[in-house]
């Protein structure tokens, strides 16, 4: 077998000579290893290296339309989609009203004028024609129920649709045969149905129309989604600009946008600068601020200025298209919890037939006359009022709702069982650089010790570290850049690891590094422990800077925690998790950070390599972990916890590395995704219960449990009503989600220690 | 009498749901030969059972086109709940599922609802 590298489908082809033309014209596209075509399905399979814009061109020219059969799948899927629910829906409609008008009229008769036996000549040829008249129904209305279990029958499949056809086909079938042959029917008995049967399938298809309404609004987030994606684009071509549909965009031309306008390519910014709101792609309300050689997003707004962006992704390769690919994909996934409902659901409707057959037997062995059509209801009844459709869908709306709505808040859940464990984290790790703080440290003050100002103290330090990648070494560069200060040579440069750097500037020995390196080249540090002592606690790192034997300074370096952190600490708290630090910073430090934050619990000076260990040693003792970190460092650990959550730097994502992505860099985004989770998990159950108790407490009332008692047997009407508007509950309780709001409790009060 | 023929009749039919619906094993079509297009329509997948050859490597994987020309809402999804697979199902448009390399196996697969299913049959060289 082949690799099938590329679909088209092929609009406008009908005939066999089509297929050799077409066939013909992508032959002679250079790449192309072969091309076969399926005229059933419209579509050619293409093997071999060639572009796909090329294929579609060579078959414009042969006369037909082509389009990828990937790109009607991703970006106008969603609108040919609803345009096919809403041709279904008005079907549905079409469908309700017919049938719902005859047994509504038939209805009525049997309340208000007469009665529905069939005792006379008269009444039998009136019910005869009526009879025919409610066939004629049930094959206008509900001909796809009859077809359909039809098919799934004779591939020993049994489906809703089997269910249905086989209810009313009883109901119909019985009340003919009371019509045709009275004689050979009991005189309690010869009663007709035909109005259940109409009502039924009435109701039936109004229950389908109403679901397919409310599963649209499910789907509301993928469609903001997409709507992100501009249809037009300024391109610059020749020094002239254009604007032009989006995909004629080629990779690595330079496009203009202009102030408020949304940015339609992934990109870099080649002039200009301007801030843009990426909100609604990470759920980051402030606007970020982009300058030559920053990279944008499609999907972006620009808010001031303008600019010229070289396209470095376009079409399907854009952040936005890999979100919305990604956040579909997840939707239609399951989490482990609906495992359970869909065994149920493969057995269901057998069985149901079975408890039907059972149900009817018994009343014909023991039940009061008139035995045959108390056992004709119950038989109905319970075919109609089942409902696995209630149990199959209980998970998948729910969990299409809650992704979009995580998606909504810049949270990517990979999948279904992402989204289950992340409800039930009991401990969340928290790496400390990056993801608690913002991992740019900075200098925030200089103590003078033989120095005399903090100028040339920063310079001589940050010429010294000039040559250094350390984190802190370029926290020092920067802030000397900052204060314009200028870099001199470094000679004899030593770096001391896991104590600082050395060497000779300005023909001076300077040494700048920690406690340590003081020790050891005995530079007297006595006088100024105290205050690095403090500096540390209140976490900032202290570096010592000597110059000639001296101590001349002490740098303070510190990497500060984003200003939001306390307040999502806070959340997860109180969403009931156990939040731990781990960091490799010494313990002073940690315990600084930590209780500021308003973490009891920590791990401090953790090699990088150990982070994996410490999420064991957690999951050991039985806990489920969650650990956050960059997607990139910390990937090892991530990959190990029961859940791992990559914090994002806005749309520059790796979203295939983490479980959930959350693309702010805000810890409020996984507050939301934990709160997302929890509720989505919430309406799972509400959903699952909902339905298990619909179908264990309907199928034995309508086998007619309570006759015994209290006399009551369920009207297949009654049945079909509650049959049709079970699923509609839990597709209505799905949409509930919609509503949920994870960041309206937002608690702002300063964090508080909190005893283990 | 009349009553013991019914009641036979009526476990008899029990026995038969059982049968057809259970037991009963449906023959299953070769996937190797090229790409097997699967009919979604009428409350059934055309073919149903599928069988291929294990594949082991990602360069030759199995690919299953499926054309969906059923509007209820079921047949929209398809999911392979082993595999952790779920596509969605535009009317009318073939969609292909390439499938990651497979053990041999019985690997199902169901519309959202569980109501259409099939099964896809995975055995060694």
């Amino acid at each position: 077998m082949k690799i099938p590298t590329l679909y088209l489908h092929i609009d406008g082809a009908s005939c066999a000579s089509c297929v050799q033309k077409i066939e013909g014209a992508l032959k002679q596209v250079a790449g192309v290893d072969d091309a076969v075509m399926n005229l059933a399905d419209s579509t050619v399979t293409v093997t071999g290296k060639a572009d796909i814009s090329s294929l579609i061109k060579a078959i414009a020219v042969a006369g037909y339309t082509a389009q990828s059969i990937r790109d009607v799948l991703s970006l106008r899927a969603v609108s040919e989609k609803e345009q096919a629910d809403q041709r279904y829906y008005k079907e549905l409609m079409r469908n309700m009203w017919v049938a719902l008008s005859l047994g509504m009229a038939l209805m009525l008769y049997g309340m208000v004028i007469g009665d529905m036996s069939v005792n006379s000549p008269k009444q039998r040829g009136v019910w005869l024609g009526v009879g025919l008249l409610t066939l004629a129904v049930m094959i206008a209305t509900g001909r796809n129920f009859y077809v359909g279990a039809w098919h799934s029958f004779v591939n020993h499949n049994a489906n809703m649709d089997t269910l249905i056809a086989l209810g009313t086909g009883t109901a119909w079938l019985y009340s003919m045969f009371v019509v045709v042959f009275p004689a050979l029917v009991p005189e309690m008995a010869r009663h007709v149905y035909f109005e259940a049967t109409a009502m039924i399938i009435g109701l039936i298809n109004l229950g389908l129309a109403l679901e397919v309404r409310a599963r649209g609004r499910t789907s509301e987030s993928i469609r903001r989604l997409i709507g992100l994606q501009p249809k037009m684009a300024r391109v610059i071509r020749d020094g002239e600009e254009f604007d032009i549909a989006i995909e004629h965009v080629q990779l690595n031309e330079q496009l203009r946008v202009r102030p408020g306008e949304k940015i339609s390519v992934d990109g870099r910014v080649l002039t200009g600068s301007t801030s843009v709101d990426e909100s609604m792609l990470t759920g980051e309300p402030m606007p970020v601020e982009k300058t030559v050689g920053d990279a944008v997003a499609a999907g972006t707004i620009n808010k001031n200025g303008s600019i010229i962006v070289l396209a470095t992704g376009i079409g399907h390769d854009t952040a936005l298209a890999r979100i919305v690919e990604l956040v579909k994909r997840a939707q239609n996934s399951k989490p482990p919890i609906g495992r359970l409902a869909d065994s149920i659901a493969a057995y269901f409707v057998p069985v149901i037939m079975m408890i039907a057959l059972a149900s009817a037997l018994l009343w014909l062995n023991l039940g009061p006359e008139p035995r045959i059509a108390f056992a004709m209801v119950s038989f109905t009844t319970v075919l109609i009022i089942a409902c696995p459709c209630a149990l199959g869908l209980a998970t998948p709306m729910s969990v299409m709702v809650g992704v979009g709505k995580a998606a909504e808040a810049g949270v990517l859940i990979r999948n279904g069982a992402a989204l289950q464990t992340a409800s039930k984290v009991s401990v969340m790790i928290l790496d400390k650089t990056g993801t608690i703080t913002l991992g740019q440290p900075k200098v925030t003050h200089i103590e003078l010790a033989h120095a005399s100002d903090a100028k040339s103290v920063l310079q001589l330090a940050a010429s010294l570290e000039s040559g250094s990648e350390h984190p802190l070494a370029l926290s020092i560069i920067d802030s000397a850049k900052e204060q314009g200060l200028s870099l001199d040579q470094v000679d004899q440069f030593k770096a001391v690891v896991g104590h600082g750097v050395q060497g000779r500037v300005r023909d001076k020995k300077v040494l700048f590094g920690n406690e340590k390196l003081m020790r050891d080249n005995s530079i007297d540090i006595a006088a100024y422990l105290a205050s690095a002592q403090e500096m540390a606690a209140s976490a900032e790192t202290p570096m010592y800077l000597a110059v000639d034997g001296q101590l001349a300074a002490i740098i303070a370096v510190a990497d500060p925690i984003k200003e939001d952190s306390i307040a999502a600490i806070n959340r997860l708290q109180h969403l009931g998790l156990r939040v731990v630090m781990l960091t490799g910073d010494n313990r002073a430090t940690a315990q600084a950070v930590a209780e500021k934050v308003g973490i009891t619990e920590f791990f401090a000076e953790v090699l990088p390599e150990e982070k994996s260990a410490k999420v064991l040693e957690l999951q050991q003792r039985g806990h489920i972990v969650g650990m956050t970190g960059d997607g990139i460092n910390d990937a090892p650990a991530l990959a190990l916890a029961n859940v791992g959550f990559a914090i994002g730097t806005g749309t520059d994502v790796a979203i295939e590395s983490a479980d959930i992505t959350l693309m702010r860099g805000s810890l409020h985004g996984l507050a939301d995704a934990i709160a997302v989770s929890k509720a989505t998990l919430r309406n799972i159950r509400q959903n699952l219960l909902g339905a298990f108790i619909y179908n264990t407490a309907g199928v034995p009332i309508a086998a007619g449990l309570l006759y015994p008692w209290f006399g009551v047997l369920l009207s297949p009407v009654i049945a079909g009503a509650a049959m049709a508007f079970s699923s509609l509950t839990v597709v209505s309780n799905a949409n509930r989600l919609r509503f949920f709001k994870p960041r309206s409790h937002t608690i702002s009060a300063p964090a508080r220690l909190v005893n283990k | 009498m009349t009553m013991i023929m019914v009641n036979l009749l009526g476990l008899a039919l029990i026995a038969l749901i059982a049968w057809w619906f259970w037991l009963y094993k449906p023959r299953e079509v070769n996937g190797n030969e090229g790409v097997v297009t699967i009919v979604v329509e009428s409350g059934v997948y055309t073919p149903a059972k599928i069988q291929v050859v294990a594949s082991t490597t990602e360069l030759n994987p199995v690919i299953l086109r499926f054309i969906r020309k059923d509007p209820s809402l079921c047949a929209g999804t398809l999911s392979f709940a082993d595999l952790d697979i779920s596509v969605e199902l535009p009317l009318n448009q073939p969609v292909d599922v390439t499938l990651p390399p497979l053990q041999a196996g019985s690997y199902g697969f169901a519309c959202q609802m569980q109501m259409y299913r099939g099964e896809l049959i995975v055995v060694n060289q």
